[in-house]
């Protein structure tokens, strides 16, 4: 599914990245622990975070993760957005709790880890 | 390119552009026992402002809208446009350089010049002024889209066209310690380094990778210190060093889940001991060494022939 869809299945709201809403995403990870994320090997994926601090968008940067969704309406300092734009990862916040993003993710047909493995 | 050094690459075209390669070819012409009165309407129908007025293969002058305006405006008989055309016909040759069709319309005022060749003197085609910015443009973009290859180019053969025994670029990024916003940059650099010299982009995520994880500790734990890259065809070697305050236990480290982290890094998600074990992953290889009061050398080597097998979980 694209970016637009998941957009629409957790009623997010764009934080940056508007143009980027076609982007593909096969794949997602909720995850608050940034070292887990990057033992993720999964580029294209997206990340579903409580976190907010600019790591976020580092490790994201550096395991070529395609977007970040923050978790329970979190909206991040103005610092993680702008290393987000000038790394052109798409940042969207959701009202939904961690399990219920997920839940409906993965309801909706995105794959989690194993599967995609099973895929390829 | 600035916007002083394209005026410059103007001024450069105009005395390396030939008025040949931006006239038009394809002439629309007059004959002279045409009459003044069809004039407006095969202007308007080739859409054109004014023509050569060709004797067979001779031309014997211009005539233009100016030339009609004129004879309405006069209210003359109607007559063959022989008679009001302008017959000092003013040319420039197809090998001369655009800026003698700069200067020339600069002079004259004229809205089209007949383009002729040197020798034989045949009409070979006109040249308006949206003629040299057309050609101007043209060439602009050529440039630019060449520069742009040539870039690509040269980046993703890096390694091939240099000609030596042994390539080796060497890499290094200054990490400041406690400094938690910046963290990560230098990692981020030396993967948009790697990338722009076409290496395989798993490779460049698992040296990223590993590095970040590198300069995180750097950053948590010590007062900062040096990343270096070592480059080679085959294998990125990575040293990550500081000067203190060293590690007691190595071996404790290694082991996963193992951390010494306040609880402030592990609020902003790092710090749970799980960061050697991801270099591990990432390196082919991976050494530690550490002095207490002295300081710690992080070893990683990926080899560039590996590929994904260690990206698996």
């Amino acid at each position: 599914m694209i970016l637009k869809d998941i957009q629409k299945i957790l009623e997010a709201e764009v934080i940056v990245g508007d143009d980027l809403l076609g982007e593909d995403i096969t794949i997602a990870c909720g995850c608050d622990l940034m070292s887990d994320v990057l033992s993720f090997f999964a580029p294209g994926s997206l990340l579903l975070t409580g976190l907010i601090n600019p790591q976020v968008v580092r490790t994201a940067e550096m395991a070529d993760l395609r977007a970040i969704c923050f978790i329970r309406g979190k909206k991040p300092a103005q610092e993680t957005i702008d290393l987000a734009e000038a790394k052109n990862i798409p940042l969207l916040t959701t009202p939904l709790s961690m399990f219920e993003s997920c839940g409906r993710l993965h309801r909706e047909g995105l794959s989690g880890y194993s599967e995609y493995m099973k895929k390829v | 390119m600035t916007p002083d050094n394209k005026i410059s690459r103007i001024q450069e075209l105009v005395y390396e552009i030939r008025i040949g390669e931006v006239m038009q070819k394809d002439v629309i012409t007059i004959n002279p026992q045409t009459n003044m009165s069809e004039l407006r309407g095969i202007l308007r129908e080739k859409r054109i402002s004014g023509a050569p007025v060709m004797d067979g293969d001779k031309m014997v002058g211009i005539i233009s809208i100016e030339d009609f305006i004129k004879w309405l405006a006069d209210r003359e008989n109607d007559c063959p446009i022989s008679e009001k055309m302008s017959k000092d016909v003013k040319t420039l040759y197809a090998d001369e350089p655009l800026t003698h069709a700069v200067n020339k319309f600069e002079r004259f005022g004229f809205g089209r010049f007949a383009v002729i060749d040197r020798q034989s003197r045949r009409l070979l085609g006109i040249i308006t002024k949206g003629n040299i910015v057309e050609g101007l443009l043209k060439k602009l973009e050529i440039d630019h889209y060449k520069e742009e290859e040539v870039y690509c180019r040269r980046v993703e053969h890096f390694f091939e066209d240099i000609l030596a025994d042994k390539v080796v670029l060497l890499f290094q990024y200054d990490v400041a310690g406690h400094d938690f916003k910046r963290a990560g940059e230098g990692a981020s650099r030396l993967k948009a380094s790697l990338k722009r010299l076409g290496l395989d982009p798993q490779i460049v995520r698992r040296v990223a990778i590993a590095t970040y994880e590198a300069e995180m500790n750097l950053v948590i734990y010590t007062e900062g210190g040096q990343i270096r890259a070592r480059v080679e065809p085959h294998e990125i070697f990575v040293k990550v060093a500081d000067s203190g305050p060293g590690i007691p236990d190595v071996q404790k480290v290694l082991r996963p889940g193992y951390s010494t982290a306040p609880e402030w890094i592990r609020n902003l998600g790092f710090g749970a001991g799980m960061g050697l074990n991801n270099i591990l992953k990432c390196a082919s290889k991976m050494d530690l060494r550490s002095e207490v009061g002295k300081g710690t050398q992080l070893y990683i080597r990926v080899d560039t022939k590996d590929g994904a097998t260690s990206e698996t979980n």
